[in-house]
């Protein structure tokens, strides 16, 4: 179970990508994040920019287009 | 962690030009980039208020440019198929229907994610506004050593 929750469904580039550092920058450092989206090339490119941000990437699930990303902030 | 850096020299004052931009500069921003947006020319338009007055008197000319540019980032057209406002329109109700943020909305983005916005004061002047006349998430009014020296020191560097 993630501490914060953050739905971006419907929204497309680059609003999932923006809408998920927006929340994580009012997080704690520690906190988890699960992140709700739809849009195809942000499933790869959230969990690999968020990475490339220092922080950890739980999990990326995927059901029929749907996407889930749990991260924890590190930095 | 050292940031990649990106400086976008705004030189269009067109609606595409400057949304694909600012679609750039909040992705970048939101990648952890260091952002830097130079307006210049037609671009100054795109930070230009709404509803801002100008706090000292304007000349003829200075009015007259006033006048006839686009007040800000709603206002302006595009640099295809604008076609009187009815292709702009048309094109910023298939953003909306596509979940597309507005122009504005990205703008706010970008800065949310401490993007640095900055407007060349010569154009200022050719276009006879005022510093009063922009939105208030313009960080400064810089001449080009200031723009270079942000590009100098970064990896991408865009003129749109």
């Amino acid at each position: 179970m993630a501490d914060e929750e953050l739905d971006v469904k419907g929204l497309t580039c680059p609003g999932p990508l923006v809408e998920t550092r927006k929340k994580l920058k009012r997080m704690e450092v520690g906190a988890t994040l699960l992140i709700r989206g739809d849009h195809a090339p942000s499933k790869k490119e959230v969990p690999e920019t968020l990475a490339e941000l220092g922080h950890e990437v739980i999990s990326v699930t995927e059901d029929a287009g749907a996407w889930e990303v749990v991260v924890k902030k590190k930095v | 962690m050292t940031m990649t850096k990106l400086t976008i020299i705004m030189f269009s004052g067109a609606l595409d030009k400057a949304l694909a931009a600012f679609v750039l500069a909040s992705g970048a921003a939101a990648s952890g980039w260091d952002v830097t947006v130079f307006f210049t020319f037609w671009g100054i338009n795109v930070v230009r208020a709404e509803n801002k007055k100008a706090l000292q008197r304007k000349d003829t000319m200075s009015s007259m440019f006033g006048a006839m540019m686009p007040k800000g980032a709603d206002n302006l057209p595009l640099s295809n198929m604008h076609m009187l406002g009815l292709g702009t329109s048309m094109m910023k109700r298939r953003m909306k229907e596509k979940n597309v943020k507005s122009l504005h909305d990205m703008i706010l983005d970008a800065k949310e994610l401490d993007a640095k916005l900055l407007v060349c004061d010569m154009s200022m002047d050719i276009m006879g506004l005022q510093k009063e006349e922009f939105i208030d998430e313009v960080d400064d009014i810089v001449g080009v050593g200031t723009y270079l020296k942000e590009a100098k020191d970064a990896e991408v560097n865009l003129f749109i």
